[in-house]
């Protein structure tokens, strides 16, 4: 396979790369290594995984990293509740201790989460660690463990190997700069916001049935908002979510309508002081720009 | 291909023998014969983050596409990442500023003109034990009084150096259950968790950010808060310092020099090279966009000092605070001013920017500083 095969099958999945984001994931795929995706929220990095997946036919395995996220929710836990039960069970029974503890701490009550259960796949997973600036340092660095070796060590259990190395999705936005080994064990590719032929190809795919001048008069006008100066510009989500509520309004021309179109801005702008910044005749003037 | 991850890494990339190795694995991928398919796949291996991604390109056609060319003709792609915060040798880059400014900027740093209330009206006073822990720091200069700066920086960033983190670890009291070692113990009474062993919220450390204004309103204090500065950077290697006035200069790695008069006098003097205005909004911006993305989390504490007063326009301070804030640290703003009697945040960028701060306190003497260090561990 080659990238452009890889980057028509993206396509026939619904999901548009650029030519350097499709190298960038072939070469991650024949080199079995992670992916580290930057870029801002709404571009579709997400979305990669999730297509990878499906044209993959394999299961995704999602990881939401947050603060605070440890060990116990992210690799494995042992299923206390059984565990007591089962204790309780056995003392009655009059089996040995060492017996109980073997018992006790074998697969059997082990909680898997997403890490654990990403290497013990028949088939490769996409495994999708999201958001990895929001997981703290030490998170990072017991994680760089598992992508080099995929192996996890459970103290009563000894090293689970990996039985297959799963597709490892990485994706950042900035909360917290990256430590330098994470980064260069990744292949590395920085997803910006689409341009305006992609853009329009995405729309095509994803977006509800529109007319071909309400499409492009859609997109220059989302693609006109990411040049103001706006607290959170509007993704791609966005940009289909707002296609669709005036697809859902009815509307022929964005320029037909004033009001609707100021209404429908909700679906674009996301907070006060963006809908403060863009008032009507602002809306109105790109609008008519964007044709 | 080894010299060319060496012109990378001479332009500021961090690529070694590994990415070599990836690159060279990853040529049978694709077809070597197009450099534009070559282009993509080696920028997708060297490159590791958004500014090394963005500067790829040029980088790759200096190299391949001008064959023969040696590497001082290299030059002008090589200065490009001076700029570029993220990777170029900032001391190198201030002691480029130094050498242009020394002839008109050897000026002492005393002399009182922008001071408008410069009298003694200005003074803290309020103690019968009067000595220079009182007195404002206009008024000295001396050896000692720097080492005594240094040291409230000190306590000042063990005091605010561990906030609670989030994740939780095993410990003789804590507020919560710790039942993996409480089943393991309990094993041994047949299954009755005699021993309760819990876990709790660990303190972490705070990665330090100060940012000092050293405009002519505030000079006569700059020599002092940048021993301070050295104070808090000393402390905690993660720390980071920021000098502005019309703009923002980055100085942890000055303020690291092992000499701290040689490195106070450098920084005082390139500061004083630029004397005239402040441009507060301005400089903030500058340090929300260039470097707040890369160091504020919300285990971030961000101390400004500044006396408010400001040439450029006031909203643009309390929309640079407010996008501060929205990274989720703290803020605290020192102004040498409130020291004064009845002063009050009257100046317009300063009153502008009181919404965003969490603690607004004097650091007009020494004292105060210290005094600091209560306050903060509340934080």
């Amino acid at each position: 396979m080659t990238w452009t095969d890889l980057k028509t099958r993206l396509d026939d999945a619904g999901y548009v790369a650029s030519d350097e984001l499709a190298m960038a994931i072939h070469i991650a795929l024949q080199l079995e290594r992670p992916i580290l995706l930057e870029g801002d929220a709404g571009v579709g990095k997400t979305q990669i995984a999730k297509t990878l997946a499906e044209i993959e036919d394999t299961e995704l395995i999602r990881l939401q990293c947050y603060e605070g996220l440890d060990a116990a929710a992210s690799i494995y836990e042992w299923n206390y509740q059984r565990q007591l039960l089962s204790i309780r069970a056995s003392a009655d029974s009059g089996t040995s201790t060492g017996d109980i503890e073997n018992r006790i701490f074998s697969r059997e009550f082990l909680l898997e989460r997403p890490l654990l259960r990403a290497i013990q796949q028949e088939r490769p997973p996409v495994l999708l660690i999201d958001e990895i600036d929001r997981a703290d340092e030490e998170f990072e660095a017991f994680l760089l463990e598992i992508l080099s070796d995929f192996q996890i060590t459970v103290p009563e259990l000894g090293t689970i190997t990996a039985t297959s190395r799963p597709i490892v999705v990485l994706t950042a936005n900035g909360t917290r700069d990256l430590s330098d080994a994470l980064r260069r064990r990744c292949i590395y590719s920085f997803v910006p916001y689409p341009d305006r032929e992609t853009e329009l190809s995405i729309l095509a795919k994803r977006g509800p049935e529109l007319s071909p001048q309400l499409a492009r008069q859609i997109v220059g006008f989302v693609q006109a908002l990411r040049k103001e100066d706006l607290e959170k510009k509007p993704g791609i989500a966005e940009t289909l979510d707002w296609a669709a509520a005036l697809a859902g309004l009815g509307l022929k021309d964005l320029t037909d309508d004033p009001v609707a179109l100021q209404a429908s801005l909700v679906a674009l702008l996301k907070t006060e002081a963006d809908q403060a910044t863009i008032p009507g005749p602002v809306a109105q003037r790109l609008a008519g720009a964007a044709g | 291909m080894g010299a060319f991850t060496r012109h990378l890494r001479d332009n500021g990339f961090r690529v070694g023998m590994p990415e070599t190795e990836m690159a060279l694995r990853s040529m049978p991928l694709l077809d070597v014969g197009d450099p534009r398919e070559l282009r993509m796949a080696l920028k997708a291996i060297c490159a590791a983050d958004a500014a090394g991604y963005a500067k790829f390109d040029d980088l790759f056609d200096a190299y391949w596409h001008n064959p023969g060319r040696s590497r001082t003709e290299h030059k002008p792609v090589s200065n490009l990442n001076q700029d570029q915060g993220a990777f170029s040798n900032i001391s190198k880059f201030l002691s480029q500023h130094d050498t242009g400014e020394t002839g008109d900027t050897d000026t002492p740093d005393n002399d009182n003109h922008g001071e408008a209330d410069s009298d003694g009206e200005g003074k803290l006073v309020s103690t019968e034990t009067v000595n220079n822990d009182k007195t404002d720091m206009r008024e000295f200069l001396l050896p000692e009084d720097r080492a005594m700066a240094e040291r409230a920086a000190h306590r000042i960033a063990a005091a605010i150096r561990y906030r609670r983190s989030r994740r939780r670890k095993a410990a003789r009291k804590g507020a919560l259950i710790d039942l993996r070692r409480v089943i393991r113990r309990s094993v041994s009474s047949g299954g009755e968790p005699m021993q309760l062993l819990r876990r709790r919220r660990p303190d972490r450390p705070v990665h330090l950010v100060a940012i000092l204004d050293v405009s002519g309103s505030m000079t006569l204090y700059a020599r002092v808060f940048l021993a301070f500065l050295r104070g808090l950077i000393d402390v905690d290697q993660r720390a980071d310092a920021f000098v502005f006035h019309t703009s923002l200069m980055c100085v942890s790695d000055a303020l690291r020099d092992s000499d701290t008069l040689r490195a106070v006098n450098r920084l005082s003097m390139m500061a004083q090279g630029f004397g005239g205005g402040t441009r507060i909004g301005h400089c903030l911006d500058q340090f929300t966009s260039q470097y707040a993305g890369r160091m504020l989390g919300r285990r971030s504490v961000v101390i400004i000092m500044s006396d408010g007063y400001d040439t450029g326009s006031s909203e643009r301070v309390g929309a640079a605070m407010e996008k501060l804030k929205r990274k989720g640290c703290k803020t605290i703003w020192l102004n040498p001013l409130i020291g004064w009697k009845d002063y009050e945040p009257v100046a317009a960028s300063m009153a502008a920017a009181l919404p965003h701060v969490d603690v607004f306190a004097p650091c007009n003497t020494l004292e105060s500083l210290a005094a600091l260090e209560e306050e903060l561990e509340r934080l």
